[in-house]
């Protein structure tokens, strides 16, 4: 009974890990059609930030929850500027870009702080569920993963500005002669996806250290959740990250956390050969 | 657009130049000037598999890395069992080709979008990486050789005269053989786009959906060059492999992806020639900046990559095209009153 819990605990924290690290990308993808392929480095920049401060002295939930989406958002909102917003509707261009931009930012990285692991410990001790220990930072993950979700949800559906959100994702040019400011939203997205990935990064920081490079580890499984996911954000992400998070998990328990990897790709692909446009192209199309 | 291959200047000056650099250059090069230029023919020869997918079919993979490290690791693997290099090669055409067809029939007929192509390769990449990456115990081994994980294969077999085994090629005979690999891969590639079946892979680089509705089967196309460019890239990882004498799980890395992309974009997507050009410029320049250590490699690449998609989306060498036919039409528009002849393709 208790090993049950322990295997379901963990599939959960797999699903949730998926969810955070992808959420941010999705934000993007799903507004704007754009894939942001600096996304693992924006995570290792939240890292940072969060591994910087809290060895300056801050409180570790002080840079984990507010400093590192702070300030990676509004690095977001400068890419943006600078970048992103010449290559709307040029959907390779945009990918090669922030591609070029994932390089620059590894190897800018690399000529501040070096080619070294730096790192905190985990805080939160953990729980005992019969003979075995649960760390209680899984469980937080957990917690955040179900927060973050209801948060994007209740700001989609109930404010004027996840209205107006909802408007330029449907139909940018309907909601452009509405008085949309579509540029402007495009700017916010790309601001609050970069936030939510610093956060991500922030989240990351004390389980695995941060590296200018650490940011491919976490991009392919991002990639293929937000992909599986398809065009909707909330239950694109939600579904994929279920369906990828048991898939890879489970043949983790099996094999060992390599083949678990493969797993999560080979699952992918079969699911993009069989639904070309993501889980929600075809199934659950009117949702958020 | 496609010119005839005879009436094409460009053509005959790039096969010439080939056949110049593949006789003369060892008489007058040290030893390591002729390493150095091996190298930028090696990562020629990688950077035409891209090259001619991407500019002649439209189809735009982020993954070429995946195929170039899988060639190098199955000539490695297959050079160290064997004793002997003529084979392994061979392998390292054929297996990247299969792989890239079963993937690309996953993709094509999956019918999924450029952007979704563009993830699913990159991923590819990615677990081959973690993959081999993971190898470094003694149990993962493939007959002799063992895979090493993050340390790689040291050793890797030099290229020997095909059936004598103890008859290795020194760097100048080697340079002579890669270059001609690469000048035969480039009069075949031009020959192919020159054909039908090229004429049809651009038609779908137009336009998929009218080349489908003229009856032609665009997936099964499209799957053809990806295993083609597959094939390429695999070969040009057994080069680089020999070349090296040595391989790690690097030649999966997303920086071997870029680079390929880099090269094209800089060079021109739709040429052949550019790419090869933008290969020894940029790889020449990285070199002389790397030397000096003040900015990381990742860096200068990454800060290219953007200056090149925001600057010069059309790449180098169309670009310096387009300029000149402009000036020759303002000129011959000043002499006669009549616009003059475009500058064909190279």
């Amino acid at each position: 009974m208790d090993y049950t819990i322990i295997v379901f605990l963990e599939i959960l924290r797999a699903i949730s890990w998926l969810v955070i690290l992808a959420a941010g990308l999705a934000i993007i993808f799903g507004m704007m059609k754009v894939i942001n392929f600096a996304h693992g480095e924006f995570l290792m920049l939240g890292g940072y930030i969060t591994i910087m401060s809290h060895n300056a002295g801050v409180p570790l939930w002080i840079s984990m929850g507010v400093l590192a989406p702070l300030v990676v958002g509004v690095f977001g909102i400068i890419v943006e500027r600078l970048v992103i917003r010449h290559l709307y509707g040029r959907i390779i261009d945009s990918l090669l870009a922030t591609w070029g931009l994932s390089l620059l930012m590894i190897g800018g990285v690399t000529m501040v702080f070096g080619n070294t692991v730096q790192g905190v410990s985990t805080p939160l001790g953990s729980l005992s569920i019969g003979a075995y220990q649960v760390p209680g930072y899984n469980l937080l993950l957990i917690g955040i993963a179900v927060a973050m979700m209801m948060a994007i949800w209740l700001v989609l559906r109930f404010t004027s500005a996840g209205l107006i959100a909802r408007a330029t994702m449907q139909n940018p040019d309907m909601a452009e002669t509405l008085g949309v400011r579509t540029s402007w939203v495009y700017m916010a997205t790309f601001g609050l996806g970069s936030a939510v990935t610093g956060l991500a990064g922030g989240l990351l920081a004390p389980l695995t250290g941060v590296a200018p490079s650490m940011g491919v580890n976490f991009v392919a499984q991002s990639f293929i959740t937000v992909i599986t996911g398809g065009a909707s954000m909330i239950a694109g992400t939600l579904s994929a990250g279920t369906l990828l998070g048991t898939i890879s998990q489970g043949v983790t328990f099996a094999t060992g956390p390599v083949y678990g990897d493969a797993a999560l790709l080979l699952a992918a692909l079969i699911l993009l050969r069989l639904l070309p446009q993501g889980i929600t192209g075809r199934i659950f199309r009117k949702s958020l | 657009m496609e010119t005839s291959l005879r009436t094409d200047p460009g053509f005959w000056f790039m096969t010439a130049l080939g056949l110049v650099l593949l006789f003369l250059g060892p008489l007058f090069w040290d030893l390591f000037q002729i390493m150095q230029i091996t190298q930028y023919v090696v990562l020629s020869v990688y950077v035409l598999s891209l090259a001619y997918i991407w500019g002649f079919g439209g189809i735009l993979s982020f993954g070429q890395a995946a195929f170039f490290g899988l060639g190098a690791y199955t000539f490695s693997v297959a050079a160290i069992n064997m004793g002997e290099t003529t084979f392994p090669f061979v392998l390292a055409f054929a297996i990247p080709a299969i792989f890239g067809a079963a993937l690309g029939y996953f993709m094509f007929y999956g019918k999924l979008s450029d952007v979704y192509m563009g993830v699913v390769t990159m991923v590819v990449t990615l677990i081959f990486w973690k993959l081999i990456n993971h190898t470094a115990g003694p149990e993962y081994a493939i007959g002799d050789a063992r895979l090493g994980g993050f340390n790689g294969i040291p050793s890797v077999p030099v290229l020997n005269v095909p059936g004598d085994a103890q008859a290795w090629l020194d760097p100048g005979q080697m340079f002579q053989v890669f270059m001609a690999i690469l000048t035969l891969l480039y009069v075949l590639l031009r020959i192919l786009i020159a054909s039908d079946f090229g004429r049809i892979s651009m038609g779908i680089r137009e336009n998929e959906t009218r080349a489908a509705l003229l009856g032609y089967d665009v997936r099964r196309h499209k799957v053809i060059m990806f295993a083609l460019g597959a094939g390429i890239a695999g070969m040009a990882g057994g080069m680089w492999a020999t070349y090296q004498t040595f391989i790690d799980p690097n030649v999966f890395s997303l920086e071997m992806s870029a680079k390929a992309l880099i090269w094209t974009m800089a060079g021109g997507v739709g040429t052949l020639a550019g790419p090869i050009f933008a290969v020894v410029l940029l790889q020449y320049l990285s070199l002389k900046l790397g030397e000096m250590h003040i900015l990381n490699n990742n860096f200068i690449l990454g800060g290219i990559m953007i200056v090149l998609v925001l600057l010069v989306p059309k790449g180098g060498l169309p670009t310096l095209r387009d300029g000149i036919a402009a000036l020759r039409v303002r000129g011959s528009v000043r002499r006669s009153g009549t616009p003059g002849k475009v500058a064909p393709d190279v």
